[in-house]
This record gives structure tokens, sequence and C-alpha cells, in this order.
């Protein structure tokens, strides 16, 4: 005992409990795979219009179907544009699309979740209504929705979080559920404290590690969502490139040109396949429970 | 005599459990946790609650702190009414009743240093974090025997015993009137629970506590009680000062649960025929009808299952609810 406690017992071993998690984080296989993977993808995305020189929707006619090589990296496609540059920029969009998606799910997610879990009187009503668009398959309640906006980056981030916030609000609602019955959250009671403080205090940061886990999850369902929403041709306008779009007018070329629809198909893999890694890195250090379900 | 600090009159909890379905449609069930229970708590005294698992000991706990709303009946602290009264008014009260917990895992914020689990009551009541705070928070931690060098520790880092501590500062850091202590050292080892048990004794006497000393160890609430209230299936079947439940019970389940502890010297032991119940608790769910112990009783007789005992006067403070008692 003398080594890892002092004389009144007390753990001598001093260590923030956020550093000890960050240091388990880095000493994991697979989340450390998984973040490099999504940070070549991240920072490509980041560094688009400092590390592209063609305009990604400057045809050339001249120039089209050039195979990958030293002028044009990607080499070329059916209209002889850059295709390093759409792929780049298209990285971009996913990135700006998956985070959004995110973003939009931490926040009313945790709302929604928060809410129905907490005060039980709007459980009811707010998860029957979670059940029935979580009721859908999610792409076909997504091409519905983008089908009634019409197809644009911003009607793509919408329909993915109207799909995708039920989800993220059942996981944070389980939660909360757990934690409204424990002895700390009774104690604030006694002690006299209010909802908002209880749920701020004592519930949300103690349902945050499945929160984080699910939205690494997220961003990599958002991602690959959007791309095949553009590939479908609900996505995005062409001729704004994302993954989606360059896959699909690659297709038609896929004997001639096959690098117009592989390089996009890698990136999009990479992206996901990353997401994916630091996701159970995440859930195997922040909800080690988590991993006998799946 | 000395004043009431808490009188509980015929305060019942009912739990609806199974209902719902879909639209509602399935009947629900009504789980009879605490059932028509009057009881006084004098200003000073540790009352001690005993009885099985489940028989709605804990219910009744923080049924008094308005943990659980009750059904029916009321609860007066300090002469005033406080079953009805709205949140903000119950959240004056608070500050003179306070709980300690039974696990000392559960009942500590991870997320939290100890500072700030032991100053969120003085925050809660008006108190603004700084150097004022933080300064009775030290002397609290002080009072229950941990240095201030825990403030900063989060809870993993300390024993069940001292986790223990911890809970006992943050209830007692508003200087409260009384303390529900819920099963506070049944989870804990003998020695860290005598050690517990000394300090709470401790602590009363020098700020003047009363404490609902919640347990199902016998020996420990001989040991910490001034008097002793036996509940049995959500009712309360008998209540009497210590020294008098102990050698002259008169109920025939307190008989049962005194006879069970083991004495402490062999020479102690009884030759004669011991009390021993048989069977299980039943579901309080499914309560048997009149006395709710005829179905394990050893003296039952017909009136018993057709009407259920009222808790009556059997001695100068001491309270029975037994037909045997009432011929």
């Amino acid at each position: 005992m003398s080594d890892v406690a002092d004389a009144e017992g007390i753990a001598l071993k001093r260590e923030h409990p956020a550093r000890a998690t960050l240091r388990r984080l880095f000493r994991h296989r697979l989340f450390v795979t998984g973040l490099l993977l999504f940070g070549v993808i991240a920072v490509i995305a980041i560094t688009a219009p400092w590390i592209t020189t063609a305009d990604p929707q400057r045809l050339s006619m001249r120039n089209k179907f050039l195979p990958p090589g030293e002028a044009w990296v990607f080499g070329t496609d059916n209209f002889g544009r850059s295709l390093w540059s759409r792929v780049v920029w298209g990285a971009q969009l996913s990135m700006i699309i998956g985070a959004s998606v995110v973003g939009l799910n931490a926040v009313f997610g945790t709302l929604i979740g928060a809410l129905a879990g907490y005060f039980r009187r709007l459980d009811n009503a707010l998860m029957r209504v979670n059940d029935a668009l979580m009721a859908f398959p999610a792409i076909l309640l997504a091409i519905a929705v983008t089908s009634v906006l019409g197809p644009s980056t911003l009607n793509v981030i919408l329909a993915l979080s109207i799909v995708y916030i039920p989800r993220t609000a059942r996981i944070v609602r389980s939660s909360v559920i757990v934690l409204r019955e424990m002895e700390y959250v009774q104690a604030a009671v006694a002690a006299g404290a209010g909802h908002w403080r209880i749920l701020r205090h004592h519930i949300l940061p103690n349902a945050m590690a499945p929160m984080i886990v699910q939205l690494s999850f997220l961003f990599a369902y958002a991602v690959l969502s959007e791309a095949t929403l553009s590939f479908l041709g609900v996505g995005a306008v062409p001729p704004t490139p994302t993954w989606g779009n360059i896959m699909a007018e690659g297709r038609d070329f896929m004997r001639e040109a096959p690098w117009i629809i592989t390089i996009p198909g890698v990136a999009l893999m990479i992206t996901v396949m990353g997401l994916n890694l630091l996701g159970d890195g995440l859930r195997d250090v922040l909800d080690p429970r988590l991993r006998i379900q799946q | 005599m000395t004043t009431p600090l808490v009188t509980a009159s015929g305060l019942s909890k009912h739990f609806e459990v199974g209902g719902g379905g879909f639209f509602g449609l399935r009947k629900a069930a009504t789980l009879k946790a605490v059932d028509e229970v009057s009881f006084t708590i004098n200003a000073g005294e540790t009352l001690g609650l005993v009885g099985e698992s489940g028989c709605g000991k804990s219910t009744l706990g923080r049924l008094l702190l308005r943990l659980i709303e009750p059904t029916s009946g009321t609860i007066a602290f300090d002469g005033n009414d406080i079953t009805r009264i709205g949140r903000m008014e119950m959240r004056g009260y608070r500050r003179s009743m306070q709980i300690i917990f039974q696990d000392p895992y559960g009942a500590l914020n991870p997320r939290m240093s100890v500072e700030d689990i032991i100053a969120e009551p003085l925050v809660i009541h008006g108190a603004k974090p700084g150097a004022e705070t933080r300064k009775q928070v030290t002397q609290m931690l002080e009072k229950v025997g941990l240095p201030a060098r825990a403030l900063d520790r989060f809870p993993h880092e300390f024993s069940g015993g001292q986790r223990q501590r911890i809970g006992i500062a943050r209830a007692l850091v508003l200087h409260p009137r009384l303390i529900v202590c819920d099963e506070a050292v049944s989870a804990l080892d003998v020695s860290v629970q005598a050690q517990i048990v000394n300090l709470l004794q401790d602590l009363q006497r020098e700020m003047g506590l009363t404490y609902l000393f919640i347990a199902h160890d016998l020996s420990v609430v001989r040991h910490i009680s001034d008097r002793v209230a036996v509940m049995y299936l959500g009712k309360v079947v008998e209540v009497a000062d210590k020294k008098t439940i102990y050698a002259a019970p008169l109920h025939p389940y307190t008989q049962a649960l005194i006879a069970a502890v083991p004495a402490q010297h062999p020479a102690q032991r009884s030759r004669g025929r011991r009390q021993r119940i048989a069977g299980d608790i039943p579901s309080a769910l499914n309560p048997p009808s009149g006395c709710r112990f005829h179905t394990r009783c050893p003296h039952v007789m017909p009136v018993c299952r057709e009407r259920a005992p009222e808790l009556r006067e059997a001695a100068a403070g001491h309270q029975v609810a037994c037909h045997l008692t009432d011929i």
C-alpha cells in the first residue's frame, strides 16, 4: 500500500482523469490508425484551396481521359477536368457535410434525448415520433427528404440530420434514464438542485462517453450517405464536385478510364474506415461495456 | 417529553407497476411499498429503522425528504407540513434535511472533484464559489477525517470508507438537523463500518443531529439507536425504545428478528427453542389479507387473516401492531 497511497490511504499517483483517458486513447493502436487515416483526409479537405491549382470545374476537352501521371496527379475525367482538384474539393464537401450533421446531432439529439429521458412525461410523445422516423430505412428517408426540399448541399445536411437525430436521441435517452436514478443525482435533489443544474452537472457529463462514440460512427455514416445521395443524383448539384457524383459520372467510363471511379471510391473508403477505427478505439476506452453488444 | 422533529402520519407510497402497454391498455398492478405509516422522530435522537430487504424502509426514508412524492399521508418537519409545498419552498427545508446513501460508489458523481461535490449544496443555497466556500469545505473535510489534500481529487481515488466520509461531508455541509442514513454502513467492511458509525455518533453530539438510521443489521442499529422501528411489507409493526425492543419485543416478527441475531458470546446463547420464521417475505404486489405477517407467524389466529391490526400503544412509548396484544 505504501508505494501507491500515503498515510491517510489516498492514492499518491496523480493524474487528471481527462489526461488518463487521452493517454489510454493514444496507446490504442486502432484508434491511432483511424485518427491518422481520418486526419489525412481532414487535412487535405482543409487545405484544399492551397493544394489544388486547377479549377475543379474548368472544362478542357483537349485533355479528357488522361491517366494519372506527372502532369495530372490523378488524371482527368471525361470533360478533361483535373480529378485531383475534384477529389480534393469533394473531400472538403464531405467533411463539411459530415461535421454539420454531427454538430446538429450533438445539439438536437442530446436535447431530445435528454428531455425524453429526464422528463418522463415527454418520453412517450417524443419517442413515438422518433420511432416513426426510425421505421424508415435511412437512405430512403434521406432520398424522400431531399426530393421534397430539392437537391442542394444544405438540404443534404438537413435530410441526413432528420434521418440520424432520432438514433442519437435514443442513445442519449437510454444513458439519461440510467443516470437519473444514480444516487448522486438523488443527493443533488436532496440538496435542492434544480432540473437544469442536475442535467448540466450530473447527467450530461456522464452521458458524454456513449455520445462521443456514437457521433464518431455517425460521421462515417453521414459521409457514406452523402456519397450515396449524390451518386443517385439527389445530393449537391453538379458540377459541384462530390465523391458521389464523380463516381456516378465515372461509372460510364469504368473500362476506359477506371481511375475516375476508383480514386474517389478509395478516398471514401479511407475516410469511413478511419472513422470506424477511431470510433472503435473511443468505444473501447470511453465505454467498454458497449463492446460486448456489438 | 422531547418535541418531535419529524411527524409522519398515514404516509403511503404506491407504485404502479407493469402498466402501460400499447395505448396503456394493460392494467397496472399496485405495489404498496409503504402503506399507512405513522411515526415521529424526536429532535436529537436516532431512530433505527429495520426490516428485511424490500420491506420499504429505503422508500420511507426517501419519502421523508420528498425525494419520492408520497401517494397519501403527510410529513411535518418541525411542526410545518411539507407534504404539498412547492419546489422553491421545499428548497428552504432541504437545508435542514439531508441523506447519506448506501453505495459509496454510486453516491458520488465520478466527474466532479471532491471540492465540487461537497461545495454543491452550498452553491445551490447561494454561496459564491471562492475562498470562503473553499474554507467551509476544508473544515467539513477535516470534520469527517479527511485531509485538505483530498479537495482536488476525484472519487475514484478513494476507498469505500473514504468515499462514505465524502458523502457524509456533503450531507453535513449545510448544517442540517435531520440526516437520513440509508443503509449508510451496510456496504462497508466491518472494521470500516465501526469507524463510520463512530464518526456519525461524534458528529451527532457535535452538531446536534437527528438521525433516521435505516439498516438491516440489528447489531449496528442496537449500537447507534435510541429508539427502533420495525417494518414488515410496507407497514411499521413495532416501535419502542432500544432497551425495550431488544429485551421484550412484543410483535412475533420482531421477536424472530431479534432471536436471529447471533449471540456475542457462546455462553449467552439461549438454550431454549429459537423463534424462527418460515418461508420468504410475501410479494408486496399481492400482500396477504389481514395482518401481513399472518402467513409466517407462529401465533397466527383466525382474526389475523381477516383484519389488519392497528399500531397501538401497548405501554408508554411502546407501539405494536398485533392482535395478540389487543386482547
